[in-house]
């Protein structure tokens, strides 16, 4: 008589099932062309962008920035590379200069802050490289306050960070809304789940896609920086730096939160033709700081409560930062509300999954899905 | 009279009985008294049959009867209003699924997957090393028949073949409970031997095995118990024997080369058929039946004299009734 001795059936740790998932979300991805080749596109065009930022930066300012300084001011740029710099008879004459256009800042004598004995004058665009090059961040007065636009460069900036923001979290987000609906039209789920838990299934999943997404953050970043490096732009890397290692750390919360929710609300459906009813909300969640980017970059209120909502916080603080806005703790405080709403969408997202994912057929109500 | 069998082997082994099974105390899942409802329709009411190990339970029914509501309670993916699911005794836990394999009623695998990648993750996922579960999976599925396809992906299959890929993934862990929903439909008969095969193995290795099929000829060939439901009731379970003989009539056929015309005087005999030396009769009990043979003999050469046992098909009927 055959009869097999008694298995011991070594169930994988959580960890080990989470990990599992995650792998075969990745591999399944990086096996997708569709993928690699826009992942490839777009490490092109942000490497365009880069170099054709660089040229046009060279043919505008020559050596640096242009700024007017005075017999009495210049000291204070002593020794700063970087700065093409006009020396001006007086005060007067170098305020002319920057509402000429010759110079983009001027620093006269006489300030309102007793620890410095200058202000700076712009025009309308407080120039962060300029003031990131000075030890302390002197006093600023704005020829022509709110009048012009931004300038090129902050619209550009605020863009590259709305779009990459964009571009990843929805690729990922629906790449994860897609798997999970997968999972649930095919009934595969139901043999996944009979192996492991339904938390390990949601962590793997969303894990997996964290990863893709990251990696992708990271690879647009290291172009930027490493671009930025090559073609000698060495004053945007300096106040770029800093943002976009923000933003990676914002992105990171920032896309957990979203994956959660992603997962969560593709769960509720059982064909990828319904995905689009659930998902719908969330996708406005992604495009929304996209678009006020693009339209408020300019004004600091938008800026501001951007920087502090959890969605938009990946793209509004950077950029606040790279404006030279936000104070050292305000990132930090955002952080902190950002983790706090990403652990509460986990426990929200986990609670929908859990209770429909094994619900086919009609779309579960979502009071339902809440409620178990 | 068919009588049970006490001596059935399959593949040189000995299918253990069910007072063997309960002597040894063998993983047995018994369902109790399940009962589930849809927005107010009862679909399942009071079902209770057990799963043997060793054994291959057939689980037919009619469309819509209630098999695979009652096979997805039994493996926890959907919930049940009253009754429980118990595995050697005590209520099934979710550590105890992972001993289940599961064949779902709508197939399903990742259609962008390599075929034994697919069946090693699952493995994998079971708790198997990642050699241990392709080596698993690979040998599996050659087994059935998928040896060539082995870097196909799953949605290139043919229909057939993504079949064979869905029991393998279902056996893959090498479950001590088996609940396979319609594993034989949609395959030729090449096919329906083949995992009829592999079936047979996992049981004679100890697994109990539940399928549910509408090939009633191929349950009949199969399965050593039954269970019969309808309209979300269970009609009959018990061993596939004992419900034939339970619903055995007397009814014999007769060929012989003498003409058989005499049996219509015969009394206690209802001819049904009748054909030169061939009859098809009803005989009120054992000894009209006997006599009737005996005189055949007497009046000639008896070619062939047999009792017509009930077809799972006709037992189907009458219990659903």
């Amino acid at each position: 008589m055959t009869i097999t001795a008694p298995r011991t059936h070594r169930a994988p740790s959580d960890l080990q099932s989470i990990w599992l998932v995650a792998e075969r979300e990745i591999g399944s991805k990086l096996r997708s062309k569709a993928f690699v080749i826009s992942t490839v596109i777009l490490v092109l065009a942000a490497l365009a962008s880069v170099v054709w930022g660089g040229f046009t930066a060279n043919n505008l300012s020559g050596s640096g920035i242009p700024v007017a300084v005075t017999s009495q001011t210049q000291s204070a740029i002593a020794g700063l590379d970087g700065l093409e710099v006009t020396v001006a008879d007086s005060d007067d004459a170098a305020t002319a200069l920057v509402e000429d256009g010759t110079v983009d800042a001027a620093l006269v004598s006489g300030s309102s802050d007793a620890s410095f004995d200058y202000t700076v004058v712009v025009k309308d665009n407080v120039p962060s490289t300029l003031l990131q090059m000075l030890s302390e961040t002197p006093p600023v007065q704005e020829l022509e306050r709110g009048a012009g636009a931004a300038s090129a460069l902050r619209y550009f900036i605020a863009l590259a960070f709305g779009l990459v923001f964009l571009i990843a979290a929805s690729t990922f987000g629906g790449t994860i809304a897609q798997s999970v609906v997968e999972e649930k039209q095919t009934r595969v789920v139901e043999i996944l789940i009979s192996a492991i838990p339904v938390r390990a299934l949601l962590a793997g999943k969303v894990l997996g896609n964290t990863v893709l997404a990251m990696a992708q953050i990271v690879l647009l970043a290291a172009v930027a920086v490493i671009g930025l490096a090559v073609t000698d732009q060495a004053g945007v890397l300096s106040a770029l730096g800093a943002p976009i290692a923000w933003f990676a750390i914002f992105f990171l919360f920032g896309f957990v939160l979203l994956a959660s929710l992603f997962a969560a609300a593709a769960a509720m459906v059982s064909r990828q033709e319904d995905i689009g009813a659930t998902t719908t909300p969330i996708t406005m969640l992604i495009m929304a700081p996209y678009f006020l980017v693009i339209f408020f970059n300019d004004n600091p209120v938008v800026l501001t409560i951007m920087s502090y909502v959890p969605f938009s916080a990946p793209v509004g603080m950077p950029l606040r930062m790279y404006l030279g806005d936000a104070q050292w703790w305000e990132p930090v405080l955002s952080l902190l509300v950002l983790v706090a709403s990403c652990v509460v969408a986990i426990g929200i997202g986990s609670r929908i999954y859990q209770n429909s994912l094994l619900r086919m057929g009609a779309r579960v109500k979502l009071a339902e899905a809440l409620k178990g | 009279m068919p009588r049970p069998d006490p001596r059935r082997r399959r593949l040189g082994t000995r299918v253990p009985s069910v007072v063997t099974n309960e002597k040894k105390g063998c993983t047995v899942l018994h369902l109790d008294g399940i009962t589930k409802s849809y927005g107010g329709r009862r679909v399942l009411d009071d079902v209770s049959f057990s799963v043997a190990p060793g054994r291959l339970t057939g689980f037919v029914g009619g469309n819509g009867a209630g098999k695979t509501t009652t096979m997805r309670i039994a493996l926890g993916v959907l919930a049940k209003d009253a009754g429980s699911v118990v595995l050697n005794g005590s209520p099934v836990t979710t550590s105890d699924r992972r001993r289940f394999g599961y064949m779902p009623e709508e197939r399903g695998l990742y259609p962008k997957m390599k075929v034994a990648e697919h069946i090693a993750y699952l493995a994998r996922l079971h708790g198997f090393g990642k050699a241990e579960a392709t080596a698993k999976a690979t040998t599996l599925l050659e087994r059935l028949g998928l040896g060539e396809r082995l870097g196909d992906l799953v949605e290139t299959l043919s229909l057939g073949n993504q079949q064979r890929a869905q029991i393998a993934a279902s056996l893959v862990h090498e479950p001590d409970v088996l609940i396979l929903d319609e594993p034989f439909s949609g395959l030729d008969p090449l096919a329906v031997d083949v995992v009829a095969g592999v079936l047979q193995e996992k049981a004679a290795a100890g697994a109990a095995v539940l399928f549910s099929s509408h090939q009633l000829d191929v349950v009949e060939r199969l399965c050593d118990d039954l269970v019969i439901i309808a309209g979300g009731t269970i009609r009959a379970a018990g061993t596939r024997d004992a419900l034939r003989a339970e619903h055995a009539t007397h009814r014999y056929e007769l060929v012989s080369r003498g003409d058989a015309g005499w049996l219509r005087d015969e009394p206690g005999v209802t001819v049904l058929d009748f054909d030169g030396g061939y009859a098809l009769f009803d005989a009120e009990d054992d000894t009209s039946a006997q006599r009737v043979l005996q005189g055949a003999v007497s009046r000639g050469d008896v070619v062939s004299f047999a009792p017509q046992r009930p077809t799972l098909a006709e037992i189907f009927k009458e219990v659903i009734q």
